[in-house]
């Protein structure tokens, strides 16, 4: 285990003479050593192996592949802007519902409901988070879809079809599928995600503020605005993005109600593709080897640099706001 | 932080009362719509999962193993795939997070930078999307071997739980007293035994805790199970070969066009999230009481 560093005296070490620091410790210490190095190269092999496989796609279609408009499995053709606009386009829309979601909730749980309602409603919304997302998906395709088609679209045709611009983003037929659905399922999956952590950062401020603020007679409203939020903005961000980094690479909420086409366009009702969903839909019928694959892979890679930058930007967020 | 509270100076706490305490009444009502949709969606999603659940979930479902449409199949094999899956999932993932978990509170100070390298991928590793961990085990466990395999299913399964095992062991045993170890210490008790009898032992719950929760995480995965244990139509109890799984079955049969299947699908769903829920709400209890 020679990767192991060197033991740097801490808190614990007693006064211990060298043969007392026994054979046993030493092994013990590159045990845990080792375990840690397994996972450091499980991640190292991720990324490479996604990079790797993904090569032949790159280079056939160079690094323009990833703004490439064409996924022709016919013409074995392949770019990833299809699916890559629709990740994220829906993961925006996703973030968009979710961040007032999880803020007035997190807000009406820490400064509002009477503890016990709170305590009942935080366990609902901890319970929410812990649906597997095969469930969200089911949910939506037999709840959202049929709403969507049936309500929704119909409105949405029937009063804005004239105005320019809001035409443009509702023309299609109403199937009920699309981004808008999906960003709406992802909405509900990544914000009760959100509230927890917004919770623990508005819990995070010493009391002491809050309370000066209300013995200065500010409202509950006053408190959250003007003390809180300035306080945990950072967090905050901090929350969302991570939300975000959950929505970008969800897979099977989103391929039950996003409709599955490989396709660009404004209107959000239409059906569309993400990354996550176009691997789970079409890994199984590209034979090993083939372009098609490495197309997959590449996508994969892509979604990985993706989730990668946005865990970074929360990580140092989270540094900032402490 | 007295200057954040100044900054926003030119608020005077009593002027406009009246258009505060509105601003203050709109705000908590908004406040109680969004967590009342919440509410709403899970309930929403439990009395979906009910109503076309219940109906589905007979003895037969879950005794007999699973058939060809109209032929009156269960999901007997799927459930016992998924069981052996996230044990084996479990049985891998255990050790290696305590371990990483132990090494990280132990002798992971801030000067070590192998330690806060390995934190920082046990992060990236808990956020990544769960599709790519599947393409990751397909490419070294399914590909090389030509066959789609219950291992690699299971080991996709552990590289999801390992991050989560890893942050609570290393929270909890950093939530232990200096002053147990040095008792320890000062009784003679060498490193390892400090850490394994004492360390360990006091932060027992909240470790149990961390190893529930990710079990209550991986038993609803499909995505990752899609390119590596694939899913079995018949028994099957051997790692080397493909094995159902009740996620996989699910995505499978809701899709279908069959009247039974769908319905087999919804029993499914319901078996997986009162499993999930069950193990959140046990875990808070004890947290509760603990």
């Amino acid at each position: 285990m020679t990767l192991a560093p060197a033991r740097q005296p801490d808190k614990v070490s007693a006064p211990e003479s060298k043969e007392k620091r026994s054979s046993a410790d030493t092994a013990f210490q590159a045990i845990v050593g080792g375990c840690s190095l397994i996972v450091l190269i499980a991640l190292g092999g991720l990324v490479v192996l996604m990079g790797v496989g993904g090569q032949e796609a790159f280079r056939t279609f160079g690094l323009g592949f990833t703004f490439r408009d064409v996924w022709n499995p016919v013409t074995n053709d392949y770019g990833a802007w299809a699916p890559l606009f629709g990740t994220i386009i829906s993961t925006l829309i996703g973030v968009l519902i979710a961040m007032p979601l999880a803020f007035g909730t997190a807000f009406w749980l820490t400064a509002i409901a009477p503890p016990k309602v709170a305590a009942v409603v935080g366990t609902a919304v901890q319970l929410l988070a812990a649906v597997p997302s095969i469930i969200f998906g089911m949910w939506g395709f037999f709840t959202i879809v049929p709403f969507m088609a049936r309500h929704v679209q119909p409105f949405m045709m029937h009063h804005f079809r004239h105005v320019p611009g809001i035409s443009l983003l509702i023309h299609g037929a109403p199937f009920g599928t699309g981004l808008m659905t999906a960003g709406i399922v992802l909405a509900m999956m990544i914000a009760p995600f959100m509230t927890a952590v917004m919770r623990d950062v508005f819990g995070a401020m010493p009391g002491m503020l809050r309370e000066s603020a209300y013995g200065l007679g500010a409202t509950r409203w006053d408190v959250m605005w003007k003390v809180v939020v300035p306080w945990s903005r950072t967090g905050m961000i901090g929350a969302t993005v991570l939300g975000m980094g959950r929505a970008l690479g969800e897979t099977m909420a989103v391929t039950f109600v996003i409709g599955n086409v490989t396709s660009v366009g404004w209107s959000l009702f239409a059906p569309r593709s993400t990354v996550a969903s176009l691997i789970a839909l079409q890994f199984p019928e590209s034979p090993a080897g083939s372009l098609r694959l490495s197309s997959l892979l590449a996508l994969g890679f892509i979604l990985m640099l993706l989730s990668f930058a946005s865990l970074s930007l929360a990580r140092m967020l989270r540094k900032d706001g402490k | 932080m007295s200057d954040m509270t100044t900054s926003s100076s030119g608020w005077a706490p009593n002027a406009n009362g009246a258009r505060r305490r509105r601003m203050d009444k709109l705000a908590t009502l908004l406040g109680m719509v969004a967590a009342g949709i919440l509410v709403l969606v899970l309930t929403s999603i439990l009395w979906t999962l009910l109503s076309r659940g219940i109906s589905g979930l007979s003895a037969a479902a879950i005794m007999k193993p699973m058939g060809p449409p109209g032929s009156g199949g269960g999901l007997a094999n799927a459930i016992l795939g998924s069981l052996i899956q996230t044990f084996l999932a479990l049985l891998i993932a255990t050790p290696l997070g305590l371990g990483c978990g132990i090494y990280l509170s132990e002798y992971g100070n801030r000067q070590n930078r192998f330690a806060s390298c390995v934190r920082f991928v046990s992060d990236v590793l808990m956020s990544v999307p769960s599709i790519l961990v599947g393409l990751f085990v397909y490419q070294i466990l399914v590909a090389p071997f030509g066959h789609f395999s219950a291992f690699a299913g299971s080991v996709a399964l552990a590289i999801l739980a390992v991050p989560i095992i890893v942050r609570t062991t290393e929270d909890m045993l950093r939530l232990v007293p200096i002053a147990m170890r040095e008792a320890g210490a000062a009784l003679g008790a060498t490193r390892w035994r400090v850490t394994l009898f004492l360390c360990l032992r006091s932060a027992k719950t909240g470790v149990l805790t961390g190893i529930l929760l990710a079990l209550a995480r991986v038993s609803g995965e499909t995505a990752p199970l899609l390119f590596t244990s694939l899913g079995n139509q018949n028994w099957s109890f051997s790692l080397n070969r493909p094995m159902a799984s009740l996620p996989v079955t699910i995505y499978q049969y809701a899709g279908a066009s069959y009247e039974d299947w769908v319905q087999l699908a919804w029993a499914g769903a319901l078996l997986v999230t009162m499993g999930v829920l069950a193990i959140n709400i046990a875990v808070r209890l004890s947290a509760r009481r603990g």
